[in-house]
């Protein structure tokens, strides 16, 4: 024995490549029995080096490489990024393209809570919730699709504004989808207040008082739900944030279960404010021209992330490379907050106290599996062109499966089939 | 909970919708008086801070402290004037020495970015762990990337790089190239 014997238990290494955990980390647990003793994260599995290309690359490039940070807040890292360079520049761009941004900012915001509200219902082994939230999470997924052209990394972001405007059309839709989503969520909140087994599973589990919140720097709803009432948006506004009415949502549960809740509630506040956009926006340009070199110069950029405070700071040295890129997603600041969360805890709730950060991963693949029976596919009510009479057992060629993606999205407004003609008449 | 900008301005913000950028501009000069009793009060009471601050616009204040004084500074920007938040720790190559900016933010909103150099004979940073136990990471980040030491660090696993990253090749470095990586090691060259 030494002189600081261990905690009498048994250390169980979880990670980096462990079937409850979304995204390679490392947790090293000290179990007494099914208690936790103590724990620590290791992390950096995914450390791309994506600070030191970005000061390889010009501001465009790195505009579309910060927005490959993550597959789900990727227009949060874009918008602070952007908005940081724009500072330095001294480029005040348009009121319509802040708009915009936060348009398609509070989207994603609604994207990814109610995929968070999946994740959490298959942590806790409630499926039907992730079915349910993910089948919802199509509406706004297709909605984005059709503003930007992607369901991910939208890339609507560019030096000086926005990319792509929204025609009175795609502001019905918006709107429409806003609704039915509305409603959903009006169950969700039914099913997170009333449902007693979700209630029972999620409370008292990942507890976190508000000092420690404070004390240990949680960031975003794992804080509000320890009514800690921090919010960029209100408290820092960017873009045109001030000029919104919305309520910062806390809740007093310091446990998962109020983190469940406050995202509830978030996705409402998130649904009024994407109607006030919609009702109040701006006429007129999208964008200003934008220098290809941005002066020497400094700036620190904060966004709300749907996972909590995304910082981005940029240093300009005149050229048209950045000097320094300095990125700080909202997970890195509650990594100290789950280890907090773990201790005294149990292992069984080891995945769901780590999903509750919300922790980020990316969700890039886009990808339909076809095999099998090709005549009863038959996914988003047309079935494969050509395929009824292919025989049972054959596959789709890679045509088909383009044909059906092009018809998938047509029917919900998207041409990618014009797109495609101006591709091919202007290269290939 | 501290008052917020809005609240500040007693408005209710549905009034704000029709503004044009003069008004908006006049609107936020009337923050910038904050951000200026910040940096007053902070050279009022440090004298050699004197010239080395800026507001760079609403709530927005740098400053560069002598590495000497910074644990003085620092302490009083975050015990005494309000800077509870700390945003993150950007460090930087400068050339003959290396920088550390310390994103410090209020409640209300202000932040404080206190950059202090160091030369890259010593580069030597006392650990910020007491005021902020989020910092570790930051500071890690700090050793793994530039090879700053950070005294008071306590041991523990690197962040962010793997544990079989060569020795001595720190990759914000501005020398680093992805190369190096490619490099036979000296003790490969050895055997």
């Amino acid at each position: 024995m030494g002189k600081n014997p261990e905690p009498r238990g048994v250390r169980v290494a979880i990670g980096p490549q462990h079937p409850a955990l979304k995204e390679p980390e490392s947790f090293s647990v000290l179990l007494a029995g099914e208690k936790i003793l103590e724990s620590g994260v290791r992390l950096g599995y995914n450390h791309r080096g994506i600070e030191k290309a970005c000061e390889e690359r010009t501001y465009v490039q790195d505009l579309y490489l910060i927005e490959r940070i993550c597959g789900i807040c990727s227009h949060s890292h874009s918008t602070a990024f952007i908005s940081a360079v724009e500072e330095i520049a001294g480029l005040e761009i348009p009121r319509r393209a802040k708009y915009l941004r936060m348009l398609i900012g509070e989207l994603e915001r609604v994207h990814s809570h109610l995929l968070w509200l999946g994740v959490a219902g298959h942590e806790v082994g409630f499926d039907t919730l992730l079915m349910y939230t993910w089948r919802d999470r199509e509406v706004v997924m297709d909605l984005l699709a059709a503003l930007t052209g992607n369901r991910v990394n939208y890339g609507v972001n560019t030096m000086g504004g926005v990319r792509r405007d929204v025609s009175e059309d795609q502001k019905k839709q918006v709107l429409t989808a806003v609704d039915i989503l509305e409603e959903r969520t009006k169950y969700y909140i039914g099913v997170a207040t009333q449902e007693t087994t979700l209630i029972q599973r999620l409370s008292g589990v990942g507890k976190l008082n508000h000092e420690d919140a404070i004390h240990l720097g949680a960031v975003g709803p794992t804080a509000r739900a320890s009514s800690v009432k921090r919010d960029v948006r209100k408290d820092d506004p960017y873009l045109a944030y001030d000029e919104i009415p919305f309520n910062v949502v806390t809740s007093d549960h310091n446990d998962i279960y109020g983190r469940a809740v406050v995202r509830c509630l978030e996705l409402m506040e998130s649904y009024n404010m994407i109607r006030f956009i919609i009702a109040n926006m701006p006429e007129g340009p999208i964008a200003v021209k934008a220098p290809r070199k941005v002066p020497a110069g400094e700036a620190i950029s904060r966004y709300e992330a749907p996972r909590g405070e995304d910082v981005h700071y940029v240093r300009a040295n005149g050229s048209e490379k950045p000097e320094r890129v300095k990125v700080r997603a909202p997970t890195l600041a509650n990594v100290q907050v789950v280890s907090h969360m773990l201790k005294d805890g149990y292992l069984a709730d080891l995945p769901i106290v780590v999903a509750a950060i919300d922790p980020c991963f990316s969700c890039t693949d886009r990808m339909i599996a076809v095999a099998g029976d090709m005549a009863a596919i038959n996914m988003g009510g047309t079935a494969f062109p050509g395929c009824a009479d292919a025989g049972s057992k054959a596959r789709a060629t890679w045509e088909q499966v383009r044909q059906h993606g092009i018809e998938f999205y047509r029917r919900r407004g998207v041409d990618f089939a014009r797109l495609n003609e101006t591709f091919t008449a202007g290269g290939r | 909970m501290g008052e917020t900008p809005m609240s500040r301005m007693g408005e209710t913000p549905m009034s704000r919708t029709g503004e044009t950028p003069v008004s908006r501009w006049i609107r936020w000069s009337k923050f910038m008086a904050n951000e200026e009793a910040i940096l007053k009060d902070l050279t009022g009471r440090f004298a050699f801070l004197e010239g080395k601050g800026r507001v760079a616009r609403a709530r927005r204040i740098f400053v560069e402290v002598p590495a000497e004084k910074w644990a003085e500074v620092f302490d009083y920007a975050v015990t005494q004037a309000g800077f509870t938040i700390l945003c993150t720790i950007t460090g930087l190559d400068l050339g003959e020495s290396f920088g550390a900016i310390y994103h410090l933010s209020k409640v209300e909103g202000e932040v404080l970015n206190l950059q202090v150099n160091i030369p890259k004979a010593k580069p030597e940073l006392q650990t910020i762990i007491g005021y902020f136990p989020a910092a570790e990471l930051y500071e890690r980040e700090l050793v793994d990337l530039l090879g700053v030491q950070i005294l008071g660090l306590p041991p523990g696993h690197r962040y962010p790089l793997p544990d079989d990253f060569p020795q001595g090749l720190y990759p914000l470095r501005k020398d680093f190239k992805a190369e190096m990586l490619d490099a036979p090691s000296p003790e490969r060259q050895a055997k």
